[in-house]
């Protein structure tokens, strides 16, 4: 069996590159036909993740396309809608995550070159920078609330806090993921699904990453850009 | 190592010993089924409690009910409900049916447990978000309870008023009044709309949201587990059609569920944090202006709503189908009538499902342009119904019939989606909607298509596959006492509602004595509400026959005891930990080879390779399908 002697980089060949032999061949996308396959040691696919992630990332879009169309709806069909002044402190928030997109983009590459120590850096600086992204839309509420400006006072506040703190909570939640994978830079996996697994869900938490930071600019553009 | 991870797939997550970790916080596939269709057998229970009690105060209007006054004092008075106690039942009913019943039975349960199995696979793709699907469920379910009593009884209700303005409880109802629909801006207000609109209506948000994470825990599952665990040879188009109502099902949740969460985010913020969403300014409630409110859109909730509203009634009734189409399949000894056709059907009644959500809405004052455009796409939902229905009848066609219990639900089935769907082409029409919206007949078109049809497909669902989850029978002759009384008591219950409805009889209404035009139609509800209280009744016969045929039903002769042809009947009853103990299936066939000319039986498995039968029949002289020798 393969499965003992295999690096991290003749997986990631064994997964990514190989798209033939993937996981995906066959009728059913499962290849280990009748439990005698040859090179079927290893059964994990990290479609699994992939898709699991896409799908997660339909529903957030429902999520945030209800919330979107309720705020176009009550903008247009009132007379109290008092436009919000910018807290300029949202142009950091804005800079700092789209950086986190980049980062996260070459800890996920070097993760495929199999540069685990470059991999386990950038991921830290996402961390960072994630966390950096949180603290400055924190910022934002206090300038906002020092100027009297609560959940309550008009339409527009009401919108502003909602769709931060709903984007803000699924910033939380990548963070989590973030965590979790730095935790396991560290421990080498010895299997080779261990291995697959880890590469996975590095996958799929850096496409969720993107994910937030375009829905943020999204949401940054419909908030203040949008009349 | 390398048997490790050989094994690592197919155990994937070895089998718990601990009785927590496998009944109770498990992550099998299976028992998680089993959970999710005990909660639906509890919460059916309550639902149907509030039913016979709504029934009593309509038919005996005065009558004492001893448990009443021990449990709600203020609501109930000497034992007889109010009418804003009445109100309270009707939302709670709604709610718990929709939510609680008719979404996680069918989906949770069934398609949990056979889904995986179905497709060839040992779990689902992620069985710790599965497990906390379930108990987020669960946790919803609890909090809707909650709101029961918060409003109920004046201690716990206590409790809760101290939290502030909108948590006022112990109203003395058992939820809010508003009905399941939950439309503001009376839902938004707090207390002073009413009884029960105030700690009720805040847990009845809180439960709903927090059914929609679930609900959007267990839809993510159901979807990639069918694009990625499908075994060998298991292609899209071999699939069972339960499975393409299952992932059908999946999608509608997926996409359905998030617009009832932000909808009740924003509700919430309302009540809670002093926003104005869905609250319009100058507003007047109980002769008191409501102050620092303004330019909110009620509207706006019902488009969110039934925006999820709609999709909803597809999420009730697509497992259903699919058992149904399943089930008639197996007992007809008859392929299904079109599979393809079935499984287009199938999809766009889901799609279409998400472009209709206007038509609950022709009375809200909507352009009678857009209207018409809601009404043309609702009656088009009816062409991929009647391809359903008329494929149905085609696999019966000149079938010979095993008249088994699963077989008379599934055929109930039929029978009531078609009565039930008639209907919705009346109602889909904007000139007829409105002299029936909010009468009697909506209350029967739904209850018959959305309600009570689901839940015959369940019905026939649980006859079929007990002897695969349990090992046992469940009895025949109760069984099919259990379907000739529902069917006729189910009938006998809501053929009248339409009589009622033409007569104007408002929904939702808790007394109809004062309203001259209706005099007449009381010895009709007298008739429902014996037929209800009977229908009741005998559900009682079901779970008995559930329980005792656990415990000391007839062994299953086989592990095939119906003659199926799908991947679950080819494993032992109950289905070991990992579904098929380490050995991958391989399919080879579609889902529905019954009466193959040649073939030795009159099913060839799935997993039966091509050929091989024929060979066999060949062969094997004593093979009903004895000389054939072409496939």
């Amino acid at each position: 069996m393969a499965a003992t002697a295999t690096s991290t980089n003749q997986v990631v060949d064994a997964v990514i590159g190989a798209g033939g032999s993937g996981g995906r061949s066959g009728n059913g996308f499962r290849k280990n036909g009748g439990g005698h396959g040859d090179g079927d040691d290893f059964h994990y696919s990290p479609a699994r993740y992939r898709v699991g992630i896409w799908v997660a990332i339909a529903s957030i879009v429902m999520l945030f396309t209800a919330l979107t169309s309720a705020y176009i709806v009550r903008m247009a069909s009132s007379n109290d809608w008092t436009p919000l002044e910018m807290p300029k402190v949202l142009w950091l928030s804005t800079t700092v995550i789209l950086i986190s997109s980049v980062t996260i983009e070459i800890s996920k590459r070097s993760l495929k070159r199999a540069r685990d120590s470059q991999y386990g850096l950038w991921l830290a600086l996402t961390a960072v920078l994630g966390v950096v992204f949180v603290g400055s839309q924190y910022a934002a509420w206090r300038n906002l609330a020092r100027q009297g400006v609560y959940v309550a006072t008009n339409p527009h506040s009401s919108f502003f806090y909602l769709f931060t703190a709903v984007h803000g909570l699924h910033v939380l939640g990548g963070l989590l993921a973030l965590a979790y994978l730095l935790l396991r830079t560290r421990k080498k996996r010895d299997s080779v699904e261990g291995e697959l697994r880890r590469i996975g869900a590095a996958e799929a938490a850096a496409v969720y990453w993107h994910f937030l930071d375009g829905l943020w600019i999204c949401l940054f553009l419909l908030l203040f850009f949008w009349k | 190592m390398a048997e490790a991870a050989t094994h690592g797939e197919v155990h994937r997550h070895p089998a718990p010993t601990s009785f927590i970790r496998k009944y109770i916080f498990s992550i099998d596939h299976k028992i998680i089924g089993i959970q999710y269709i005990l909660l639906a057998l509890t919460s059916v229970i309550i639902g149907m409690i509030m039913s016979v009690l709504m029934r009593i105060n309509l038919s005996w209007p005065g009558t004492h009910i001893k448990i009443l006054e021990t449990l709600f004092p203020q609501g109930a008075p000497g034992g007889v409900m109010s009418g804003e106690f009445y109100l309270s039942l009707v939302t709670m009913h709604g709610t718990m049916m929709v939510f609680f019943v008719l979404t996680t039975a069918p989906q949770g349960g069934f398609g949990n447990y056979f889904l995986p199995i179905q497709i060839g696979a040992d779990d689902m793709a992620f069985p710790f978000l599965n497990m906390m699907s379930f108990w987020v469920t669960f946790v919803g379910f609890i909090v809707l309870v909650l709101a029961i009593f918060a409003e109920g009884n004046a201690t716990v209700g206590g409790w809760f008023t101290s939290l502030g303005a909108s948590w006022a409880g112990g109203s003395g109802t058992v939820g809010p009044i508003g009905g399941w629909t939950g439309y503001p801006p009376l839902s938004a207000l707090g207390k002073v709309a009413g009884p029960g609109q105030g700690a009720g209506v805040n847990l009845w948000i809180i439960s709903i949201a927090i059914f929609c994470v679930g609900s959007l825990l267990g839809a993510l599952n159901f979807i990639t587990t069918l694009l990625n665990m499908r075994t060998r040879g298991m292609s899209l188009m071999r699939m069972p059609l339960t499975c393409w109502a299952w992932f059908t099902t999946a999608i509608l949740a997926l996409l359905s569920f998030p617009v009832l969460l932000g909808g009740g985010i924003l509700l919430l913020l309302d009540r809670i944090a002093g926003t104005s969403f869905f609250i319009p300014g100058g507003l007047y409630v109980s002769g008191a202006p409501v102050p620092l409110h303004t330019g909110g859109s009620p509207l706006l909730w019902q488009h969110l709503f039934w925006f999820f509203g709609h999709p909803e009634v597809y999420i009730a009734i697509l497992p259903g189908m699919g058992a149904t189409s399943h089930i008639l399949s197996t007992f007809a000894r008859k392929p299904i009538f079109g599979y393809r056709a079935m499984v287009f059907a199938i999809f766009a009644i889901g799609m279409l499902g998400f472009f209709v959500w206007g038509h609950h809405m022709f009375m809200s004052g909507m352009s009678p342009y857009s209207a018409v455009a809601f009404s043309i796409l609702t009656l088009s939902i009816g062409v991929p119904s009647a391809i359903k229905t008329f494929n149905w009848l085609g696999t019966l066609w000149g079938a010979r019939i095993r008249f088994t219990t699963p077989m008379l639900f599934a055929l109930g089935f039929v029978s009531l989606f078609v009565a039930g769907g008639i209907t919705g082409l009346v109602l889909g029409q904007t000139s007829l909607d409105f002299f029936f919206h909010d009468t009697y007949f909506v209350t029967a078109h739904f209850h018959l298509v959305m309600g009570v049809a689901s839940i015959f497909g369940m019905f026939a669902a649980t006859y079929f596959w007990f002897p695969k989850m349990f090992g046992r029978m469940m009895h025949e002759g109760m069984g099919k006492l259990h379907f000739w009384v529902t069917f006729l008591g189910v009938y006998a219950i809501f053929i009248p509602f339409h009589a009622m409805g033409m007569l104007g009889m408002p929904r939702r209404y808790s007394n109809f004595g004062e309203y001259e035009f209706l005099k007449n139609a009381h010895g009709l509800v007298l008739f429902v509400t014996i037929a209800a209280i009977v229908t009741v009744i005998v559900q009682l016969l079901f779970y008995f026959n559930f329980i005792w045929s656990i415990f000391k039903g007839k062994k299953a002769p086989n592990d095939n005891p119906w003659e199926a042809t799908t991947l679950e009947w080819t494993i032992p009853s109950p289905p070991p930990h990992d579904n098929f103990a380490g050995i991958v299936p391989t399919v080879y066939r579609g889902p529905y080879e019954f009466s193959v000319p040649g073939a030795p039986n009159d099913y060839i498995m799935q997993t039966e390779p091509e050929g091989a039968a024929v060979q066999a029949g060949l062969g094997d002289t004593s093979g009903n399908g004895g000389n054939g020798h072409k496939h």
